[in-house]
């Protein structure tokens, strides 16, 4: 039997994220969670290989510092199997780097695996770096920006999608792999699906049952601020009686704002 | 001695940069440049492939007073575990308090990487960067889908951060002197097997050095109706894109603009039948002036345009442009 574990992180949906004009802050505490987007496509995945090779159990793997129970039932509704949560409070401030140890930690207790799953980046923070970051902490081979996967035997073959190009690598495992949105399609689980998922266990650990030392999790960075942009765009309406005299409009404007023409 | 002091802070310095993107590589050693100056530190490249020595000149006249080079046949291709090895042992040795590193698909784990190994903190995807009074750096990203702008510095060094392809401008050359230094290191096997590179088809004329954009978004009815944009593109001598959807959904396009696609910063930007969700802004952001054409006068499209014309792309596109052509002359 193969092992996949996931990680999953429960993110900001930030389609749905409000700004407060005045202050230009998120509001992010009122804004609604939800898995986030790549690590749904890791999930997917994950989902496909065991329907193709059957002996495989998928475990997704996530850490929050607030409840993430709903995201969690979803994803045993896409298939997984079992849900590991570290659900500490007190992790609300830990950079990329202590989130990793806590999942490296988590994973060592878990116990053996054949392929760590991520996605390549996060929806809301959008860093890209806790896949690596785990990936080394592990000391396993990674395969990152993965837009197509396979399983054989021990062997994974991906391929990757660079700047210029794409490449195929192969790795023996146990080895972690970085999905992009490209992957494939998430399924929207059936009712069947989610209601054989409430039966599936979502096991609950915090970072003290993991044995992890708080000094270790201090962040090695300081956020200043995060504030939404300002807009300073010009905001004109061009109108007119007829589209001749919009486009006339609109082209002078160009010309004298000097982006066009020689 | 110095005693760590309670930060540990105290005992690196200089700045090293790394790319295996050459173009990049001499971006961020503009950037390096103007801070080193700021720091009175030196600035240092780390040159690393099989036969690159050759390019350590002009590393030099665009700004770096060292070049570390590690010329090796295991180098040849980018092996993140080979990179990693020796990046970790110049760190390691040279104590450099600011590292940056080229974010690129194969840049950007290896900067994650590092940071792991040096126990450090990372601040990937810096489209604007700067010191403070203490020494610090200080990164600008763009986070929360394009909702923010996060400004992030750091509590140890070294300071990672990782710099996007066209993030700053590529420095003039000058008649700058410097030392090249060749290093043997031990390189790490790499673990995983490259069996096939592929080049993709892109267009050999990259969007990010396009002075004009015409994109085109779900507005756009069918693929061959991009004629449209291309006709006025020719006018304009301009380039082409697309939102996401086009892309990844529609596959009528290979690339897309924004946050997740190509990050553009062009003179104009015309956006036709682009909603205008946040993450397609977050990539049109540095734009100096935006056009909105689109048929639904609530887009937030036009909340972000310098000019908004409400109505149909395939009406003013053709009319758009006879007025260049004419006016233009």
């Amino acid at each position: 039997m193969k092992r996949i574990i996931v990680c999953l992180k429960q993110a900001v949906d930030v389609s749905q994220l409000k700004v407060d004009p005045a202050t230009r802050q998120l509001l992010i505490a009122s804004a609604p969670k939800k898995i986030s987007d790549f690590d749904k496509n890791a999930l997917e995945e994950a989902v496909r290989i065991k329907e193709k090779l059957g002996d495989v159990e998928i475990f997704t793997l996530t850490l929050t510092s607030e409840d993430a129970k709903a995201v969690l039932r979803e994803a045993l509704a896409m298939g997984a199997d079992k849900a590991y949560v570290v659900y500490d409070p007190s992790l609300k401030d830990i950079d990329t780097s202590g989130t990793a140890y806590i999942l490296a930690e988590a994973i060592n207790k878990i116990g053996g695996f054949n392929l760590v799953l991520c996605g390549e980046t996060s929806l809301d923070s959008f860093s890209g770096l806790v896949g690596s970051r785990l990936a080394e902490m592990l000391n396993l081979p990674q395969i990152s920006s993965v837009r197509k996967l396979s399983v054989e035997g021990d062997t994974v073959t991906a391929e990757r999608t660079l700047e210029d190009a794409v490449e195929t690598v192969k790795a023996e495992m146990p080895v972690l792999v970085a999905v992009t949105r490209e992957i494939n399609q998430p399924r929207i689980p059936s009712l069947m699906m989610i209601m054989k998922a409430s039966k599936k266990e979502i096991v609950t650990w915090t970072a003290t049952d993991l044995g992890v030392p708080r000094e270790r999790l201090g962040s090695k960075i300081e956020v200043i601020e995060v504030l939404a942009p300002k807009t300073e765009r010009k905001k004109i309406k061009i109108t007119g009686e007829n589209v001749q005299e919009i486009a006339d409009k609109l082209a002078k404007a160009l010309i004298q704002e000097g982006v066009v023409g020689r | 001695m110095l005693w760590e002091g309670e930060d540990g802070m105290s005992e690196h310095e200089g700045i090293l940069v790394f790319s295996e993107k050459h173009d990049l590589m001499l971006e961020m050693l503009g950037k390096g440049r103007e801070i080193a100056d700021k720091l009175q530190t030196s600035l240092a490249a780390v040159l690393m492939g099989f036969n690159v020595q050759k390019k350590a000149d002009e590393l030099i006249k665009y700004g770096a007073d060292k070049v570390y080079l590690v010329d090796n046949q295991a180098l040849e291709h980018f092996q993140i575990e080979a990179y990693l090895s020796v990046l970790h042992n110049l760190a390691v040795n040279y104590k450099p308090e600011i590292i940056l590193i080229g974010s690129t698909r194969n840049g950007k784990p290896l900067a994650a990487r590092l940071a792991t190994r040096l126990e450090a903190g990372c601040v990937p995807d810096c489209n604007r960067l700067s010191v403070d009074e203490e020494r610090r750096l200080v990164g600008e990203r763009i986070t929360y889908g394009g909702n923010a702008a996060a400004k992030i510095t750091f509590k140890a060094k070294p300071q990672i951060a990782t710099v996007p392809a066209r993030a700053f401008e590529k420095p003039e050359p000058k008649d700058h002197s410097g030392q090249l230094v060749k290093l043997d290191v031990k390189i790490e096997e790499a673990k995983t097997e490259t069996v096939d590179v592929k080049p993709l088809e892109t267009s050999n004329v990259k969007i990010e050095d396009a002075n004009v954009i015409i994109s085109c978004g779900r507005g756009l009815g069918k693929k061959e109706d991009r004629a449209l944009l291309d006709e006025l593109a020719t006018v304009l001598c301009g380039q082409v894109g697309c939102s996401r959807p086009l892309a990844e959904d529609r596959k009528w396009f290979t690339e897309w603009v924004g946050l997740s696609g190509h990050k553009v910063k062009p003179k104009l930007y015309i956006a036709c039948g682009i909603s205008g969700v946040i993450q397609h802004v977050a990539g049109i952001r540095d734009a100096k002036v935006i056009v909105a054409i689109n048929k639904d006068e609530q887009a937030p499209i036009f909340e972000v345009a310098d000019y908004g014309v409400v109505g149909n792309l395939y009406e003013i596109l053709p009319a758009l442009k006879e007025a260049l052509k004419k006016q233009l002359g």
